[in-house]
């Protein structure tokens, strides 16, 4: 079914899209059929998607919910922090340390509670008569055993719903200790359509309890914050390393190796390079608008993106120095890359790869399968907005439905003291104009050749129709997809977790994901699949590659 | 049973919450998609726990519950999502259990299902498939009971009037892997006998790989078999904690005249000698060569073996069936317990293991249900174990205490082949015994300075 349209091998995406809904009852595929776009350039920027709405019931997600995106994924990998669950066993359960965050805690005194999955463990009565006495009794004992400088509660479903008021119960007991910050929030799993709104929760809260609390100033010339990035298989310690050998100082991440102070002191960086837009654009823009930190989007996944990422910073910083050493740095790093990419990209050149994660990985990952000379045919997010897939130029147009609604917007005002416009509004004009606009992302879209498919929210039978359709020559999503689709006899790469790999961003990342892919497609298992004895062609299947 | 301090909080929690239990028997069932009806993040979680042990896929369906459907009722979800699940999975079956979200506004699952079975129409006009409804609300209970909450549910509502006799037996085996079902279907075989396992994950669970992928993966107890229950000649029931009251063997004798044999999960010799027994009852002939061969063979081991186990201290820790077994084993083979938790609150755990390990272990081990691995850790410090001997979750402390961890149980997802861990029976107490006394040596000759090459 190849076409000759586009520069794509091997696929009629008209034809894949329309084999997917087949199944589907009318009013299911007319509402799927908006969540898939195949990719035309348009004079007016790239075509609309349908995004952020509700999963269809009964169709098996690949999404979590609120309380997942706001304990698990942006609370979870802070490590002084002590998290507790307010709710039944299992949520509190099913986040301890299921994410491959690193954090580094070797200096001495460093504390870390990482390791710890604290719950109220509710029971029936607390559920008939109420659970703040014990939620209150769970923070004390918290307090006395660890002395921590912030504790932080979770509410999951039955919260909300038999009206426990954390918020009050944080505040008392933040009040009590004196030396501790208590903060809650109200990120219930049936609140938003996704991980999302527990991601635009967690910036809320954490902007609002604990961003601005140290005004005391850090060392270092050209000081950033890093947004979004977790840290999953030490892609924090990497780009860190890269930033130190370059001489930034990076003061804050949000959230991967972080710590309390980091968050508390975030308003005093000069700069935020946002990786992840979708999971922690909120909290970028409320530190412009109350400090004057300004924004750029940065992506350290794939050599040739760190490369542009940090000549980007080297830019807005405008130092010749840095500029100098940047430079340096990038022809250091350089040769491994090279050297690399000569040796797998006979095995890899014009495969095909599909990804679909996230909120950005599925378009960071593509940077990497670039270089790699690999093709993406199709990609989408989990959980993303339409501003992730076709750039913050849609964010005003973006209809408001009841489920965002629901989540709260903060109203964030310029600090009277602390705000500090880190460059004059002519200077950030002229950076515009030379290539490097302030609070841009273009989104995933433009960067995806004609003729490749964009879908959002994929589900399980989606994925499952789509390579037995299509047969990329790598799979990229997450645990939960992992199985059935390597089943098929497609190789699957973890883009959530890494499998048990990483670190991937960077320089020394790049070099590890070119060898962990050209080991996955190449390899040579799935020619173990037909026994010798199965030689007559009646008695068995065909084989998904023939 | 000394009382441990009592916290608030459970830190580190020794159980997973009952919708996952669930699930897991509802994997067990030919051709039955599980489930959730609540938020859907509760079968992301759980689905992501699940493969993450088994290495297979799991689909998990949800009623994917928002903000409204939690004011005004989750029905209409459920329904629109029956519907998709069976339109698109042509499943045989459908196993819905409730989570805490459904449970606390009220849902009442088994009228939305009555209601949903007299609308409901499958595209092509195939027959509508059954939908097994489970209460397993979060808050109370482990994953065990939500497990035997779902197998009780499975028999009540697809078991049908009893037919002829049939002469099969019903082997209820608990939460076990898939290697351990495999095992027990070869000796009811071997012994002649025809058995219904419920649930059987031996290949739901364990998958082979296949050219075509398949949407629902084969094996499972068929839906027949299960209807078939009540004409069985006896229920044979391994495990004997966390069960529903009626369980699923009480259902089958007070219904359907089935009798109920009662036994301990059969790990370690003796636990495995009743069940053989039990089956020469029923099978009406003796113990099959092999089996009695696989019997002395483990004999000869725990005699080559007691040299390297006698008075090592262990501590073990899981679910209150496996906590049991593996006492009971490791009195056998020497082994001290110092002390034997679970988190969960099984009263009768603490005289079972005493029951157990008497006449063979020196003491008593300690026991506590109810714990998490804090309170585990705070007694485990002080009684300087050898060995742990439980599911991933102890690695934090096992590393602490800088002692092996062997693992069992669920769930296993920093080592690979959780679901071909075998315990049961003579063979699976020989591969446990292997195993023990291996991960013993290996952190003996990896502690010694000397470093010898014989053992």
């Amino acid at each position: 079914m190849a076409t000759k349209e586009n520069g794509l091998p091997g696929w009629d995406p008209a034809s894949v899209k329309e084999e997917m809904l087949r199944q589907y009852p009318p009013k299911v595929a007319r509402k799927r059929a908006k969540q898939m776009v195949i990719n035309q350039p348009r004079p007016d920027g790239s075509p609309e998607i349908m995004a952020n709405v509700r999963t269809i019931p009964g169709i098996i997600t690949m999404r979590g919910c609120t309380y997942a995106g706001c304990k698990g994924v942006i609370m979870g990998p802070t490590r002084d922090i002590v998290n507790i669950t307010h709710g039944p066993i299992g949520c509190g359960f099913y986040s301890w340390l299921t994410r491959r965050n690193q954090t580094d805690a070797s200096a001495p005194g460093a504390e870390n509670y990482m390791t710890y999955s604290f719950s109220t463990d509710m029971q029936d009565k607390d559920i008939i008569f109420g659970g703040e006495k014990k939620l209150e009794q769970a923070i004390s004992e918290a307090y006395d055993l660890f002395h921590p400088k912030a504790i932080a509660v979770f509410a999951t479903c039955p919260v909300g719903l038999i009206g426990d008021d954390i918020h009050a119960v944080a505040a008392r007991m933040k009040k009590q200790f004196g030396d501790c910050n208590v903060f809650a929030f109200s990120c219930e799993g049936y609140k938003g359509v996704s991980q999302s709104a527990g991601h635009h929760i967690a910036n809320n809260q954490v902007f609002r309890h604990v961003v601005g609390n140290n005004d005391e100033s850090k060392p270092g010339k050209f000081k950033i914050s890093l947004l979004g990035e977790y840290n999953i298989g030490g892609d924090g310690f990497e780009i860190d390393r890269v930033l130190n050998k370059c001489g930034i100082t990076n003061l804050a991440t949000f959230s991967g190796n972080s710590t309390y102070d980091q968050f508390a002191s975030a308003h005093t960086s000069d700069l935020n390079c946002v990786m992840c837009h979708r999971s922690i654009n909120y909290v970028a823009d409320m530190l412009e608008t109350k400090f004057g930190v300004p924004w750029i989007k940065v992506n350290f996944i794939g050599a040739g993106a760190t490369a542009k990422s940090l000549r980007k910073i080297a830019q807005y910083f405008d130092d010749p120095e840095l500029t100098a050493r940047v430079e340096e740095v990038i022809a250091e790093e350089m040769p491994a890359v090279r050297a690399a990419l000569t040796e797998v990209k006979p095995r890899t050149q014009d495969k095909t790869a599909m990804l679909f994660v996230g909120g950005s990985r599925a378009h960071h990952y593509q940077e990497l399968f670039k270089e790699m000379g690999m093709k993406t045919i199709s990609a989408g997010y989990e959980f993303a907005h339409r501003d992730d897939y076709e750039g913050r130029q849609v964010i005003p147009n973006l209809t408001v439905d009841a489920d965002s609604r629901n989540i709260e917007e903060l109203e964030v005002e310029p600090d009277p003291q602390r705000y500090r416009a880190r460059k004059a509004p002519e200077k950030i004009g002229e950076l515009a104009q030379s290539g490097l606009p302030m609070k841009d992302y273009e989104g995933l879209i433009p960067d995806m050749e004609p003729g490749s498919m964009i879908i959002d929210d994929l589900n399980q039978y989606e994925a499952e129709k789509l390579v037995e359709l299509v047969k990329p020559d790598i799979f990229c999503a997450g645990i939960k997809e992992k199985f059935s689709v390597q089943k098929m006899g497609i190789p699957l790469k973890q883009l959530h977790s890494y499998d048990s790999g990483g670190p991937y961003a960077g320089f020394k990342g790049a070099v590890n994901f070119y060898h962990e892919i050209d080991r996955l497609v190449n390899s040579k298992v799935w020619g173990y699949l037909k026994a010798p004895w199965q030689e007559n062609p009646e008695l068995s299947a065909t084989y998904v590659w023939e | 049973m000394s009382t441990a301090p009592a916290y608030v909080s459970t830190t580190n929690a020794c159980k997973a919450c009952m919708p996952l239990g669930a699930c897991l028997a509802f994997k067990g069932v030919e051709g039955c998609v599980p489930f959730l009806h609540g938020s859907q993040g509760c079968a992301t979680y759980m689905r992501r726990y699940l493969i993450s042990h088994y290495r297979e896929p799991v689909d998990i369906a949800s009623s994917s519950l928002g903000e409204k459907q939690a004011i005004y009722g989750g029905g209409p979800n459920l329904k629109q999502g029956l519907v998709n699940v069976m339109n698109k999975y042509q499943a045989q079956a459908i196993g819905v259990a409730t989570t805490c979200l459904t449970e606390t506004i009220g849902d009442d699952v088994p009228g939305l299902v009555r209601e949903f079975m007299g609308q409901a129409k499958v595209e092509g006009g195939a027959s509508v498939p059954p939908v097994i409804a489970v209460s397993t609300p979060s808050f109370g209970g482990t994953h065990l009971q939500g497990f035997h909450r779902a197998v009780a549910a499975l028999v009540d509502q697809l078991a049908t009037a009893a037919g002829p006799p049939n002469g099969q037996v019903n082997l209820l085996p608990g939460l076990v892997s898939p290697a351990d079902a495999r095992y027990l279907k070869e000796v009811l075989a071997d012994f002649g006998l025809t058995g219904v396992l419920l649930p059987d994950l031996s290949l739901t669970l364990d998958g082979v790989a296949k050219a075509e992928y398949e949407l629902i993966p084969e094996g499972g107890t068929p839906l027949r078999d299960i209807a078939a229950m009540g004409s069985s000649a006896a229920t044979i029931q391994l495990g004997c904690f966390a069960m529903p009251n009626p369980s699923a063997g009480q259902i089958l004798a007070s219904r359907f005249g089935v009798p109920l044999v009662s036994l301990n999960q059969p790990l370690g010799l003796r636990a495995s000698d009743t069940l053989f027994q039990c089956l020469e009852r029923h099978g009406g002939r003796p113990t099959p060569e092999r089996h009695a061969r696989e019997r002395g063979q483990l004999l000869d081991a725990f005699v080559d073996g007691h040299k390297y186990l006698a008075g090592v201290k262990a501590v073990v820790y899981g679910e209150e069936d496996l906590v049991l077994g593996l006492c009971s084993f490791l009195a056998e083979v020497g082994v001290q317990v110092v002390l034997a938790a679970s988190g969960g609150q099984s009263p009768d755990l603490a005289q079972a293991v005493a029951q157990a390990s008497r006449g063979l272990a020196p003491q008593d081990p300690q026991v506590r249900s109810g714990v998490d691995f804090y309170q585990i850790g705070e007694e485990a410090r002080a009684l300087q174990p050898d060995i742990l001997i439980g599911n991933s979750k102890g690695h934090a402390l096992a590393r602490q205490l800088r002692v092996p961890l062997l693992r069992v149980g669920f769930p296993i997802h920093d080592r690979f082949g959780a679901g071909r861990i075998q315990t049961l029976g003579y063979r699976g107490a020989l591969s446990l015994l292997d195993v023990l006394i291996n991960t013993l040596l290996k952190k003996r000759q990896a502690d010694n300075p000397v470093g010898y090459g014989y053992l």
